[in-house]
């Protein structure tokens, strides 16, 4: 089961401004008629860019961008791990927000998509710089908890938690999880409905 | 030490501190369904791991399945592999699936409490946001990813960090025509569609202390939408009495220890929240939503924000092609849907049909009555609810999802606008792309498809 370290995580970046950009947005429900996650990343954002022509996604300045910079509250609503899938198979390995759902931001992390936050200001300057030079190159460091766009250095917020586990390669917690199966086994033991009343 | 039902429930089933930082969580207990599983399925059989506690999996269908032709194999051939994946990895792992020919089957967080697998005390998985339900019987219940399905099927367990815990004390009395989701939409409207990230809500007060069981699974279930992953009410006379014989509950003596137990859960007086929210039930108005997400509703009888305010108005009112400063009331509806895991268990439906009882749908309305499981609608059919919705000229369906999400042939067309009982009125949420969700309680649902518009429902109780 293994995983992999991820830190550093370098490349474009795309803007999608808005509050509270649910996960039907991203990924709409049409799309999880599927008993895989193939494909997905051609239907990312799939009916917004229907009714907004010039949607980041849509635009070529855009294509091959590793990193989203979103607004608050990004990925509220359903628990699809569709919408993270999505995003990833499009090319998405980070997301730097002002504040992410939670459901949302626990499925990122289970496949290895970083997200991590800063403040409004930090990230309207980051999507406008972004905006007027699509070419330009970020850089992620999750160790230093630094984003780096072209030289200028802004500080984001990682949880501890979620470092440890992006550097440390067990965001896919499975493994982490049967390490210990004994102990399971003896909480299981011992919860009163499970042991039985 | 005072302690909350959730700091309770959580050191009880802390297995360790995991090298992350998080803690790993036994988890009592696991439901599924056919569209957040294939895939955590295929995971667990390409890594040669099997399921570790298939006893405390459950599987239904709900999603994916028509609610009229429900013969196989499905007209779409989408949804019969879905539901196909979920049989055949049921099969292979040992778990118990209520299929279509079961009169166990409906939506998953409408089956979980009515069969007694969801009981206090408990920790709760689903692969689904709105598993904050289960929290009305005293349990804590977790929304999933795929991936964390796949886990707690390996482990029955998950990686999850801590959370505080909102007190939200609903007092004083509801009017009449105001309802359990009247309550849980001015919540999510004061405190907002994020306001409830990294918290628990504990519901309580007079208000919620007066709910039935049904009443609490409606606001447990909008927990997500205010951005809350967990919600529940402590357990209490009313939680043990609706336990009481259900298929899954424990009987004779071990009921009573049951009950000490699940008793012993609850919050302790004097408990130590992180934050408390007091709400009077008094002021709250039957509500309606207005825009593109659950916090953005306002009482039946006020006006929809003016265009200028903050916070996404505009986005809002130019997709609902509304005008901001308009009264809500008289909005013109095409289709009506009552249903969903937030409003269709038996008393929503006997709400609905108080309304409709002798009336007639709109002409040009739409209006649907879709109950939550086999068992809802054979109940309601006991007491002759089908034929008054069918003799007002609602359509009276099978149980599952419909059009609270559209993956099934139940979908809004075009612009239409939708009356919903539901809980999201997300863009494209119920299946059409420009189609506009309002969402109401199952009576001002009734109202509307009878008038063909928004219309405050205590003039017609
Ligand atoms: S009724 Fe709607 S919200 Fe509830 S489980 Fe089904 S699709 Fe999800």
């Amino acid at each position: 089961m293994s995983t992999r370290e991820i830190d550093r995580i370098e490349g474009t970046g795309i803007p999608v401004r808005g509050d509270n950009i649910d996960t039907d947005r991203i990924i709409p429900a049409r799309f999880l008629k599927a008993i895989t996650f193939d494909g997905l990343g051609d239907h990312v954002f799939e009916d917004d860019r229907a009714a907004m022509p010039g949607h980041p996604f849509s635009n070529p300045a855009y294509a091959g961008a590793r990193i989203l910079l979103v607004n608050e509250n990004f990925g509220s609503g359903s628990s699809r791990e569709h919408a993270p899938q999505a995003l990833k198979r499009w090319g998405i390995d980070a997301c730097v927000g002002e504040s992410f759902a939670e459901i949302f931001r626990g499925n990122s992390l289970a496949i290895g998509l970083a997200c991590v936050t800063a403040p409004r200001d930090v990230v309207g300057g980051l999507m406008t710089r972004v905006e007027t030079a699509p070419a330009t190159s970020l850089t992620l460091s999750v160790s230093d908890r630094v984003l780096d766009a072209a030289g200028e250095r802004v500080a984001v917020t990682v949880e501890d938690q979620v470092r440890d586990a992006l550097l440390a390669g067990t965001w896919d917690a499975t493994g982490l999880l049967l390490d210990d199966f004994d102990v399971v086994r003896g909480v299981a033991s011992r919860v009163p409905y499970v042991r039985g009343f | 030490m005072s302690r909350t039902l959730l700091q309770k429930v959580w050191d009880l089933h802390t297995v360790r501190r995991l090298p992350t930082g998080q803690t790993q969580l036994f988890i009592g207990l696991h439901l599924i369904h056919e569209v957040t599983t294939p895939k955590a399925f295929d995971m667990l059989r390409s890594r040669g791991i099997g399921v570790a506690f298939p006893e405390r999996t459950f599987a239904t269908t709900d999603h994916i399945i028509p609610t009229l032709d429900q013969a196989r194999p499905f007209a779409d051939p989408l949804a019969e592999a879905m539901l196909s994946a979920l049989e055949g990895n049921c099969r292979e792992f040992g778990i118990p699936l209520w299929n279509l020919d079961s009169e166990r089957q409906g939506i998953v967080h409408v089956i979980g409490p009515e069969l007694g697998l969801t009981q206090p005390g408990m920790t709760i998985a689903c692969g689904d946001s709105h598993t904050s339900t289960h929290g009305a019987l005293g349990a804590v219940a977790f929304g999933i990813g795929t991936s964390q399905v796949r886990d707690v099927l390996a482990s029955q367990s998950l990686a999850m960090s801590p959370l505080k815990v909102r007190r939200i004390s609903v007092d004083g009395e509801l009017a009449a025509g105001v309802f359990a989701k009247d309550v849980v939409l001015e919540i999510i409207h004061r405190l907002g569609v994020k306001g409830g990230v990294g918290h628990a809500y504990e519901y309580g007060g007079s208000v919620v202390d007066g709910m039935s069981i049904d009443e609490r699974l409606t606001v447990c279930n909008m927990s997500i939408e205010g951005g809350a992953r967990v919600g529940y009410v402590n357990p209490d006379e009313t939680t043990f009495d609706y336990l009481r014989g259900r298929p899954f509950a424990p009987e004779g003596e071990a009921f009573d220890r049951a009950v000490s137990w699940w008793r012993s859960m609850a919050s302790d007086p004097g408990a130590d929240y992180d934050d408390v929210v007091a709400i009077d039930g008094a002021e709250i108005e039957p509500r309606v939503t207005w825009g593109i997400n659950p916090g953005q509703s306002v009482g039946v009888s006020q006006r929809i924000p003016a265009a200028g305010s903050n916070g996404g108005v505009a986005e809002a009112l130019e997709f609902m092609g509304l005008a901001g400063g308009d009264p809500i009331r008289g909005t013109k509806i095409d289709v009506a849907f009552v249903g969903s895991c937030t409003n269709s268990r038996l008393s929503d439906l006997r709400e609905a049909a108080r309304i409709a009882k002798g009336q007639r749908v709109a002409r040009h309305v739409k209006a649907l009555v879709v109950p939550g499981s086999v068992a809802v609608r054979a109940a309601a059919e006991a007491e002759g609810l089908d034929q008054v919705f069918r003799e007002a000229g609602f359509e009276w369906r099978g149980a599952g999802c419909s059009m609270c999400l559209a993956m099934n042939p139940d979908r809004l067309e075009g612009r239409q606008v939708c009356a919903s009982s539901s809980n999201r009125n997300f863009k494209g949420r119920q299946g059409s792309p420009t189609g506009r969700t309002l969402l109401m309680s199952p009576a001002m649902v009734a109202a509307a498809a009878l008038a063909g518009e928004v219309t405050d429902v205590r003039t017609v109780l």
